[in-house]
């Protein structure tokens, strides 16, 4: 490693800690600027109850008292010493139901996106290997379908005919984790996994058809079909490795949105993941849960964007030039 | 998530002035998507004016769950209330939020944009970093938590989707920018001693309306997508006026015995999110020849 990339790595770590330090100034300020406070929150319509004295206690003993700026060190510094907060309606910690959580998550995440990649790469190649043609068109039509039809739209339609058609509903008993119960968990894991996997399938495709038109343009691949390379090894040896940067960067990017992003259909099939932890926090109005779990997604978010940096710079030697 | 799916590959680069309407009408899928938009921008209208065949809210106990037919063209929901005119409504105020929030992006974004890559050092430095904080939230996730904070009304859910995509704008007019301060011309009205201000007004904005109208067109598709999806999660549109994700919500469980009421809301919440992607599509191709048949 030369001096000079590492150099750029240290950049490039050093914005994504900033980055993060905004994220949680973002964050704290989003849910501090929330029409009353926790103690109004805990109490609910008793809090017009409380005695002046009673609501100075409380406001003192979560340090509401405090400047807002304390209150903001405060916080950061229990996030960094590992406490995120408790949870007063499931009696557990933030942590705890994070760590949960997270697994639930990350497991769809991994098997949409291979779905995805394996629906979208080959339908990519196929549209780029005749273009306007028809293969092109069907290819573009089912990457358009992918783009238009709303995850959670798509999520309640099959929810329904499975369950009413064929009788298919593993995620109305319960959710089972895969150490547990391997089978029923995949089964439970293979409808969103196909909805959220349709949906990134879309960008891949044409991610890759863009991509794979573009290098099938230039002289190398000329060169290698002059000198009889034959054509399936000059699709993925030659081309597709070429091609890889943009789609890696799009896979890596979704991969990150599908942390925090697949709110909707984790909520719709029952999967306790970090995106319904999201959301039942700010249904019940646990803003503790809320304000700790997307600073969590968030953090996520920049590591994988960092990775996938990372990563293409491996692929591609020209990017680590650059 | 899915729902901003194209947001990295969809920056155009290369893009000059003005709309080509000839261009567009050439592309197929540009006039399909100006084709389908406009006959839903008709019946949008048609249902804000009030010419429906129903009031939208109007329940009718005696025909709850009515198939398609003459009396009501898309059937009934759970209320009785005329699903067609609902439909019509929820299309109407998708809309309206959208343009709103779109309104807001772009304006809030472009004059980011501009500044920042006209003016560069400390400006630049502050909204990149601002942008690259909004980026670090999963779209969906953003307008969601922020949906949740401001008490709902039209407004607030618009601003809740604005704040998801003024980044985006932010970075699609930056670059582009950052070459047009270099022009011969832009120098020349510097040296001729024209102020800052003046420059991005007359000389670098009007050659960016192109990028800047083709990402309001795909804009307005995923801000329809996440005000549906806000809508489903009961964060949208305020009830009990009608929308196209609440419409879905209410129909999961009546799929079964009544699939019209999902069918409907459905299929025009796909055509308008479709029809505004191949609109932007069409735009950009047209705008930019070089990218014409690779997309």
């Amino acid at each position: 490693m030369t001096s000079f990339l590492r150099h750029a790595l240290v950049r490039r770590v050093g914005g994504a800690l900033l980055t993060l330090v905004g994220v949680a100034i973002a964050v704290f300020i989003m849910l501090r600027a929330i029409p009353g406070d926790q103690v109004t929150a805990q109490f609910g319509t008793e809090a017009a109850a409380l005695t002046a004295e009673q609501r100075a206690a409380l406001e003192s003993y979560y340090g509401l008292d405090q400047p807002l700026i304390v209150q903001f060190f405060t916080w950061i510094g229990s996030v960094l010493t590992g406490n995120l907060g408790f949870s007063a309606r499931s009696q557990q910690s933030v942590l705890d139901m994070t760590l949960a959580a997270l697994p639930v998550t990350l497991e769809l995440a991994v098997l949409s996106i291979v779905l995805a990649f394996v629906i979208g790469v080959p339908l990519g190649m196929l549209a780029a290997s005749r273009p306007n043609a028809l293969r092109d068109w069907v290819s573009q039509g089912v990457g358009l379908a992918g783009l238009g039809v709303p995850a959670f739209l798509l999520a309640t339609t099959l929810l329904a005919i499975a369950a009413s058609e064929f009788g298919f509903n593993p995620n109305g008993r319960g959710y089972a984790p895969l150490h547990v119960d391997p089978l029923l968990n995949l089964q439970q894991m293979l409808l969103p996994a196909l909805v959220l996997g349709f949906g990134i399938a879309a960008p891949i495709m044409r991610t890759t058809r863009t991509a794979v038109l573009e290098v099938r343009s230039l002289d190398f691949v000329r060169t290698a079909r002059a000198k009889g390379v034959p054509p399936r090894r000059l699709q993925v040896h030659h081309i597709l490795r070429n091609a890889l940067v943009p789609i890696v960067t799009i896979s890596g990017l979704q991969f990150g949105y599908l942390l925090g992003g697949a709110v909707v259909v984790e909520q719709i099939f029952s999967l306790p993941g970090i995106g319904r932890q999201v959301l039942l926090g700010i249904n019940q109005k646990e803003y503790a849960v809320v304000q700790s779990t997307v600073l969590v997604i968030a953090l996520l978010f920049v590591i994988v964007n960092l990775l996938t940096d990372l990563l293409y710079r491996r692929i591609d030697p020209r990017v680590r030039a650059e | 998530m899915t729902e901003n799916a194209s947001i990295a590959n969809a920056a155009p680069t290369k893009i000059g002035r003005g709309v080509p309407l000839r261009g567009l009408l050439r592309s197929p899928s540009g006039m399909a998507g100006l084709v389908i938009t406009g006959i839903l921008a008709i019946v949008a209208i048609c249902s804000l004016l009030g010419w429906m065949p129903a009031d939208p809210a109007a329940q009718d106990p005696t025909s709850r769950l009515q198939p398609p037919g003459a009396a009501n063209w898309f059937g009934t929901d759970q209320f009785g209330r005329d699903i067609f005119s609902r439909t019509a409504s929820g299309v109407a105020n998708s809309a309206l939020i959208a343009v709103i929030a779109v309104g807001v992006a772009m304006t809030v974004g472009t004059i980011g944009g501009v500044v920042a890559g006209f003016v560069r050092g400390v400006p630049d430095t502050l909204i990149g970093g601002v942008g690259n904080v909004l980026f670090a939230f999963p779209p969906l996730l953003l307008a969601l938590t922020l949906a949740s904070v401001f008490t709902r009304n039209w407004f607030t859910v618009a601003i809740a989707i604005a704040v998801v995509y003024t980044p985006i704008f932010v970075r699609v007019t930056r670059g582009p920018v950052l070459t047009l301060r270099e022009i011969d011309y832009v120098t020349a009205a510097r040296a001729t001693g024209m102020g800052a201000a003046s420059i991005m007004l007359r000389h670098v904005l009007p050659n960016i309306t192109g990028i800047i109208i083709v990402q309001v067109t795909l804009s307005l598709s995923w801000a329809v997508l996440t005000e549906a999806a806000l809508s489903f999660r009961g964060l949208g549109t305020p009830p009990p006026a009608a929308s196209l994700g609440s419409m879905i919500f209410d129909a999961r469980t009546l799929v079964t015995v009544a699939p019209w009421t999902l069918l409907a809301p459905g299929a025009v919440l796909i055509l308008l999110v479709v029809g505004l992607n191949l609109l932007g599509d069409g735009l950009r191709d047209a705008l930019d020849p070089s990218r014409k048949g690779r997309r």
